[in-house]
């Protein structure tokens, strides 16, 4: 079973978000990374770029295959993470950790939308089967 | 390929300064006009090797590869058949070889008259209207039927019509040549029994819906019983259909995708036809059409008049969607075709299909005897058939890569792995009209012997290949670190 | 039953072990609609099958028809000499009748091999990387023009094409980006030199990419040091699409200016690859390393074993059409595998010092014959500028008379840029490779002149 921290909201497309004050910090969750394998490749957004929710905004990519990031919540971005594109195998060492995406400042509360770990622990379930 | 141990080293490797092939070079002046700034200044990395370096080095290279002429290659949707020799010969005949493409027409008769009767031939067994031999590829032919589509639409000042319609099942390239004209791709879903899901398709069709991209039988192996119903759908709502080839050779001969509805369609004569693939390319992928597709037709084309053949450029067909590549697409691809399909006859061609149906049959049948399981159990193969490892995959660890590779190890090439993308672990296997019943036998036995190893011995499965060039590669390491060129600084 | 082994025995066998009767029950789950209105008509274009004898005897009649020509025809097609081992070990069954090394294990020779054509094509090119091939040279142009595009990143892209690249080059891009929202922009040649100034482009700064013909369609070679520099101090890309033998002579787009090309492409047809009616050929297409991802086609990577040996793989498949889908970088899912095989042979067996004198024999040759064609009255050299190996001449006699004329002799005197470019008049574009002997020459030379001799004499 993979590691589905208790502290941090998810989207059913599999990122993780974390808020300090008003910046988000998005992710992939440990489930994504596992699924996807060995990542070769991570495209990340510019500073300064602005996203709508739900909107591409990042690219991960293993060897056999390649996955949209969805921007969680609309916002604009503030900071991404120099090291994981040099090294993208830190988000598949430490996926919520030192392998984190992007931080964003979002243009609305993040509340309801996104998954708790429990909601997000039986989406990761369901589509085992 | 038994060179396990040997090494094969780097043609670089082999390079000394100075080393020529002498007989090779021709005769210089030694005074140059052009300036001295026009020039390049730097040799390139090219071998300095003697001609017998070269022969041995690439001669040996051949020796590392699996093909059709020496070994099975049963590898779904790609119709890997025995690419006759006789053909090849002909094609290379020093009159078509020498031939230059933009020679007078009274100097390209000998040509014209194949490609003609090509178009003919072609037309008859699609059913369809006209035919444009250029594309260069299935994927060039597909971007080119659906450039027609959007010409038909846009030249009705239909232009609301913005969405290709795909089924999930679909070969990547369909998705990939719909957007690379402009198109939005809606994907429809697949039923429990590999057809299109009828009730998912009604709701997607609409004033948007350009057309659908289709190939039958599906690329689950079965025929998509639903065809007409679709055809009908699609038609009624203003949309064409397109068929994809590529599994042609499951029906040439039988029947016709005009009558299936199809308005617009594309040939792999790579597959089909028998052409070499040559490890990757040169292949062709001529385009038919129905009358009211007819005008949009990539150029050029060859038409007959008076007993002399001519080229139909963009001043006799001014609707074309154009050229799509310097001269006359994979011309020598296209001659090859021509032979084959000279070889065959009308009645060969009806018994390429027959027996690629038999053969795909046998051999699933005998594989659900010894207790595979199809992925489709209450359908009929067509030329090709998937099983799905799904179960092996939970009680004995054991994927479909770890078979596929093991294969290798008795000498057969693997059948697709891991495509379609919907059945899991799933072997996608075309064994094609040209195998003999004992290659199809030694096939199933081992795959069967291969599952007794997985119970037994799975660690031969997990770490094969073992008898070939190389183990298993690091594909992550390639794709971090990319290595692509030789570095002669950096050495071996 | 040609190329099926099946025994009446085994069709019986097989259909037993299936449990149907007949053949045809195989296909029962086809609607019988579709069976019955395909049944054969008498065909009125696919007649029986022949033997592999009869269909020689008629192909050897119609190899015949096209054969036996002295072919001063260039125009994107070059004719040269190709040493017997390319052919002969190419068509080795094991690389000729191999499909996409998708199994690296069972594909290491021609993995390998595409990865030796990788180095010698990026070197020729003087550009750090290449990938495995593309189909041909205009839609290598086409497959560089999107990937500009991509770099750039820019919506209103505009892609500045001089008008001196091959036309049927320019027909094709315009044929495989119409429906990408970007702009194709003709730039004129000066009229003098046939080749395209940097002065002529001082309104178009704003321009994605600029296109650079090295030697242009006329033959002509271009300012590409000065072109280039133009193109980079306004931040435009440069796509150079050249001839790959001449580059063993003349200055590679990697050390085109300042910074050299950012992509290069073209045909690698005169590497080895026969006239062949028109293909197939390949289309090679090198870039920088850091733009290896927008790379589009076929791209092989060295790595190593779970042993520790060194291997090749496909690499970088991700962006391809086989995953991405709808966001594949291409279509494309094949490269020109037999091809590359061919001119990877041809490269090592003629070395960096075969290639140079292969280009410039021809370039001394086409000399040759320009200086002889110039002795003529009533001819004229169109452009004063340094060419390579093809030449523009104009003619005052009707171009299709020429041709004509000199086809009755089995000369094929050249391409007639009539259709293409109306504004040369009477113009041929005329191209002598090493192939070409000095005997060759003055019979070409001899028999226009007395072409030309009638002509006067009929009017």
């Amino acid at each position: 079973m993979s590691n589905i921290p208790k502290n941090l909201r998810y989207t059913p497309s599999h990122e993780w978000v974390k808020q300090d004050d008003d910046v988000l910090t998005i992710g992939i969750t440990d489930h994504a990374q596992c699924m996807l394998g060995d990542l070769v490749y991570v495209e990340l957004p510019e500073v300064d770029s602005q996203f709508q929710h739900g909107q591409e905004c990042a690219v991960v990519e293993s060897v056999k295959a390649a996955a949209d990031i969805y921007c969680p919540i609309g916002g604009e971005v503030i900071e991404v993470n120099e090291a994981a594109l040099g090294n993208p195998q830190l988000i598949n060492e430490d996926p919520y950790g030192k392998g984190w995406l992007f931080r964003l400042r979002p243009f609305e509360t993040p509340a309801t939308i996104l998954l708790n770990a429990e909601e997000y622990s039986k989406q990761v379930a369901s589509e085992a089967h | 390929m038994s060179n396990k141990n040997k090494k094969s080293p780097i043609i670089f490797e082999l390079s000394q300064p100075g080393r020529i092939a002498k007989s090779l070079q021709p005769h210089i002046a030694d005074n140059i006009d052009l300036p001295t700034h026009t020039l390049r200044q730097t040799a390139p990395l090219l071998p300095e090797i003697s001609e017998l370096q070269a022969v041995r080095h690439f001669t040996r290279l051949s020796q590392r590869n699996f093909s059709i002429d020496t070994q099975f290659y049963p590898l779904g949707s790609c119709t890997m058949k025995y690419n006759p020799r006789g053909v090849h010969r002909l094609a290379s005949l020093e009159g078509f070889l020498q031939h230059h493409p933009l020679s007078l027409e009274e100097d390209s008769q000998g040509f014209m008259a194949c490609a003609y009767e090509l178009q003919e031939i072609l037309k008859e067994i699609t059913g369809m209207h006209a035919v444009s031999l250029t594309p260069m590829a299935g994927a060039q032919g597909e971007f080119a039927g659906v450039a027609m589509i959007r010409a038909y639409h846009q030249a009705k000042g239909d232009t609301a019509r913005d969405e290709i319609l795909v089924p999930d099942a679909a070969h990547g390239t369909n998705p990939a040549s719909a957007v690379q004209c402009g198109f939005k791709v809606r994907e429809i879903p697949t039923d429990a029994q590999g057809n299109v899901n009828i009730q998912e398709l009604q709701k997607a069709v609409g004033p948007k819906t350009a057309g659908i991209m289709l190939t039958n039988p599906s690329t689950l192996g079965v025929f998509e019983k639903n065809i007409l119903d679709i055809a009908l759908i699609i038609h009624q709502c203003g949309g064409l259909l397109y068929y994809d080839g590529a599994n042609f050779n499951a029906i040439i001969g039988k029947i016709r995708p005009s009558d299936m509805g199809f308005d617009v369609m594309h040939l792999n004569l790579h597959k089909t036809f028998a052409t070499p693939h040559g490890g990757g390319g040169p292949g062709a992928g001529p385009v038919a059409v129905n009358a009211r597709l007819a005008p949009y037709l990539p150029i050029p084309m060859v038409a007959k008049e008076n007993q002399h053949y001519r080229w139909l450029t963009e001043q006799d067909r001014p609707q074309t969607i154009g050229r799509l590549s310097t001269f006359m697409g994979n011309a020598g691809i296209i001659l090859r075709a021509y032979l084959y399909a000279r070889l065959l006859g009308r009645e060969g061609m009806q018994r390429v299909a027959e027996f690629a149906t038999l053969n795909a049959n046998y051999l699933l049948t005998r594989l659900k005897a010894a207790g595979f399981t199809a992925a489709f159990p209450q359908r009929r193969a067509t030329h090709e058939f998937i099983i799905t490892l799904k179960n092996e995959a939970k009680t004995l660890h054991i994927t479909a890569l770890d078979v596929a590779k093991r294969l290798l190890d008795y000498g057969f090439h693997s059948p697709t792995m891991y495509f379609p993308l919907l059945v899991p672990e799933c072997l996608l296997i075309e064994p094609t009209e040209t195998e003999a019943k004992e290659t199809l036998d030694m096939f199933a036995d081992t795959l069967i012997a291969i599952m007794k190893e997985a119970e037994t011995q799975p660690e031969l499965l997990k770490q094969a290949p073992h008898t070939l060039p190389v183990r298993r590669l690091d594909e992550v390491k390639a794709a971090r670190e990319l290595d692509l060129v030789y570095d002669v600084t950096r050495g071996a | 039953m040609p190329f099926i082994p099946h025994t009446p025995a085994n069709i019986k066998t097989m259909l037993d072990t299936i449990g149907v009767n007949q053949i045809n029950d195989l296909f029962n789950e086809i609607p019988t609609e579709l069976t019955q209105s395909s049944q054969p008509q008498p065909s009125r274009h696919i007649s029986s099958g022949l033997t592999e004898m009869e269909l020689a005897l008629l192909m050897q009649a119609r190899a015949k028809q096209d054969a036996g020509r002295l072919c001063f025809i260039g125009a994107g097609a070059y004719e040269h000499y190709i040493p017997a081992a390319v052919w002969d070990i190419a068509t080795r069954g094991e690389f000729m009748t191999a499909y996409t090394p998708y199994q690296a294990e069972a594909s290491q020779g021609l993995l390998q091999l595409f990865y030796e054509y990788q180095t010698m094509m990026a070197s020729l090119m003087a550009m750090e990387i290449s990938n495995a091939s593309l189909y041909d040279g205009a839609s290598a142009l086409a497959e560089a023009v999107l990937m500009a595009v991509r770099l750039s990143a820019n919506k209103q892209s505009v892609i500045l094409m001089p008008t001196t690249i091959h036309p049927h080059y320019c027909q094709t891009v315009r044929t495989i980006v119409e429906q990408q929202h970007l702009t194709l922009h003709d730039v004129a040649y000066d009229k003098a030199t046939g080749k395209v100034t940097a002065a002529s482009l001082s309104t178009l700064e704003s321009a994605t990419a600029l296109v650079i013909p090295q030697p242009n369609f006329f033959g002509v070679l271009e300012e590409v040091d000065a072109l280039t520099d133009w193109a980079h101090q306004h931040n435009i890309l440069v796509i150079a699409v050249t001839n790959p033998i001449a580059m063993a002579l003349l200055k590679p787009p990697g050390q085109w200016g300042q910074q050299g090309a950012d992509i290069a492409c073209g045909d690698g047809q005169a590497l080895g690859i026969p006239l062949a009616s028109g293909g197939p050929y390949y289309g090679f297409l090198c870039t920088r390393k850091k733009f290896a991802r927008q790379m589009p086609g076929r791209i092989i990577g060295r790595t190593t074993d779970l042993e520790g040996k060194p291997g090749f793989v496909l690499t970088l498949q991700a962006r391809e059409q086989h995953i991405r889908r709808a966001k594949a970088t291409s279509n494309i899912c094949t490269n020109q595998g037999l091809m590359v095989t061919a001119s990877t042979i041809y490269m090592s067996l003629l070395g960096p010092e075969g290639l140079r004198r292969v280009a410039l024999a021809s370039h001394q040759n086409t000399r040759l014959l320009c200086e002889q064609l110039r002795t003529i009255p009533g001819i004229q050299l169109l452009f004063p500028s340094h060419y390579f190996h093809e030449i523009a001449i104009q003619f005052a006699t009707p171009v299709e008379e020429i041709l004509q004329n000199l086809a009755k002799k089995h000369i094929q005197a050249g391409f007639s840029l009539k259709k293409a470019y109306p504004e040369l008049g009477n113009a041929l574009l005329i191209c002598a490779t090493e192939t070409k002997t000095a005997e060759n020459i003055a019979l070409f030379v001899d028999t226009l002149k007395e072409c030309l001799r009638e002509h006067d004499y009929v009017e």
